[in-house]
């Protein structure tokens, strides 16, 4: 039998995942096997061979209700269809699925350039607290206890300043 | 009913306007996408949304200064050949042209913004500029979207950036692209591993009118493909960088075609004059091949006495739309053929056989 991913070695490693009453079989190699994470507990089949947030959809479907966008009714489905989201808070709904996809899409999973002018301060804000934490988890490991009293005051200056919510 | 065409400009100034290297990168563009925080998207949004989106974006973007002397219209108030001329002068997307109820467009007087209004986006805005300007367009629009959004609530996210309709643009929303004419690169062989290290640099290559179109006249679109985890002046930095190369490229091909294969290159340019100026039925397909070979002749200095606008104005107006357009016949396909051909054996009587001796292409 030959691996079904490379198509090229044996297939050493068999797989079967039953979810609801279906049930899926794989055959792969040692390497891709590996390379596919099948050793990894929480490897799902369903979104190696299907794609986005497939195995969500089937755990979904299984259980008879399918994730929609609480805005605009958007679901998975129609998302297989289109390509296409529904509406801007699709992103929040659907954000398991797609973070996955947005790793193979593009450079980063984080926007890095501009952002409208209201929240440009909210998020240098943002950015510049997480720096300061990270110094501060170091310096408390470092016991350099000057730094962190320091520290500690950037982040109360920073977080009593006017940071208003980040909003979607 | 509007004027489109009074407003337009006219083929002939159109390729009047110079930009640098527009010998061989013809136009550059910057393209943001945009949607409205809260509300569907257009392809998912009901018709009275997308009206109820197209009433309010209208007069906020036609009230930019940049807009000042602006057409906007409703798509569903342009007759198709109309939306087709738009297309053929590449200020809208064949998707946006097949656009009806709830979208639109916005154009200013000098065809350097164009605002598509629910193309895929709520807005899909676009600076435009002739030559190799990409710098220069994306601050245009960038300056104009920081403008607009004191008007209109962008939805934006702090982690991914601006949201877009497709995953494929979201974060910054930015397409930076070049029309490039590479008929030296094409001759010499050359274009499809350039093609393929293009690609590698996670940048797309496309045909004449975008996605899914074929590179008529050896013209190619070059342009970014991601769009999150990277700033746009990162993206418009790798797209100069790359341009500059492929601009190179097409130069030494150019060069080294005159040196080792000077006489296909001049066969080439002879046999695509000789067909423009004798034709009796020509397809838009093969004009735009043969005028592709010709703008090169002239960049070579095989018509000393020609310039390129004349071959830039014919590859414009011997379009489909713009064909039909300079007559008042509904033209078939077949008919179009015939009065192409017969006006680019007009617009040629007076240009002279190529000289068979290249002047080493120094015009510009």
């Amino acid at each position: 039998m030959q691996c079904c991913v490379c198509k090229e070695k044996p297939a050493t490693v068999h797989f079967t995942q039953i979810v609801g009453e279906k049930m899926q079989k794989l055959d792969m190699c040692e390497e891709c096997a590996k390379s596919k994470g099948i050793n990894d507990p929480s490897f799902a089949m369903a979104d190696l061979m299907l794609g986005l947030g497939a195995s969500q959809e089937i755990d979904a479907a299984a259980a008879g209700v399918q994730l929609k966008c609480p805005r605009c009714g958007f679901s998975q489905t129609d998302f297989k269809k289109s390509g296409r989201l529904g509406c801007p808070e699709c992103y929040r709904t659907f954000s398991e699925g797609l973070s996955g996809l947005l790793k193979t899409m593009h450079k980063g999973t984080r926007h890095i350039g501009k952002a409208p002018e209201a929240l440009r301060k909210t998020r240098d804000n943002v950015d510049r607290l997480k720096t300061l934490q990270t110094k501060l988890d170091k310096a408390i490991a470092a016991e350099d206890f000057e730094l962190c009293a320091k520290l500690r005051d950037e982040i109360k200056v920073l977080n009593s300043g006017a940071t208003s919510k980040v909003t979607r | 009913m509007n004027d489109l065409h009074a407003f337009l400009i006219s083929p002939a100034e159109a390729t009047q306007q110079h930009g640098p290297h527009d010998r061989i990168v013809m136009s550059s563009r910057v393209r943001l996408a945009r949607n409205i925080r809260g509300l569907a998207f257009p392809g998912w949004a009901k018709k009275n949304e997308r009206v109820k989106v197209l009433e309010t974006v209208m007069p906020a973007v036609s009230s930019m200064p940049e807009m000042s002397d602006s057409f906007s219209e409703a798509m569903d108030n342009l007759a198709p050949a109309d939306k087709q001329i738009l297309v053929e002068r590449h200020l809208i997307s064949r998707e946006h042209a097949a656009k009806s109820v709830g979208s639109g467009i916005v154009l200013n007087r000098e065809e350097s913004f164009c605002v598509m209004i629910n193309e895929e986006d709520h807005l899909r805005m676009q600076a435009l500029r002739p030559g190799f300007q990409l710098r220069e367009a994306w601050q245009a629009i960038d300056r104009f979207d920081s403008e607009l959004e004191k008007k209109i609530d962008f939805a934006f996210d702090n982690d991914l950036g601006y949201l877009t309709a497709c995953p494929t643009n979201l974060g910054t929303g930015i397409r930076v692209s070049a029309m490039l004419h590479l008929p030296g690169c094409v001759l010499d062989e050359q274009i499809n591993p350039i093609i393929q290290s293009v690609n590698k640099l996670g940048l797309a290559v496309r045909g004449l009118y975008g996605e899914g179109t074929e590179a008529l006249g050896n013209v190619f679109q070059v342009s970014n493909q991601m769009t999150l985890g990277e700033s746009e002046t990162v993206i418009v930095e790798r797209l100069e960088k790359v341009l500059a190369q492929i601009i190179e490229h097409e130069q030494n091909a150019r060069e080294r075609l005159l040196e080792k294969k000077a006489k296909v290159v001049l066969d080439h340019i002879g046999r695509a004059y000789g067909v423009l100026a004798n034709a009796h039925r020509i397809s838009s397909k093969e004009t735009m091949n043969q005028l592709s070979l010709m703008r090169l002749g002239v960049d070579m200095g095989l018509f000393p006495n020609t310039q390129r606008t004349l071959v830039d104005e014919l590859f414009l107006v011997t379009q489909p739309a713009h064909l039909q357009r300079q007559v008042s016949d509904k033209l078939t396909a077949e008919e179009r053929d015939l009065i192409r051909a017969d006006m680019v054996r007009e617009r040629l009587k007076n240009v002279a056989r190529p000289v068979t001796k290249p002047n080493g292409g120094k015009a510009n």
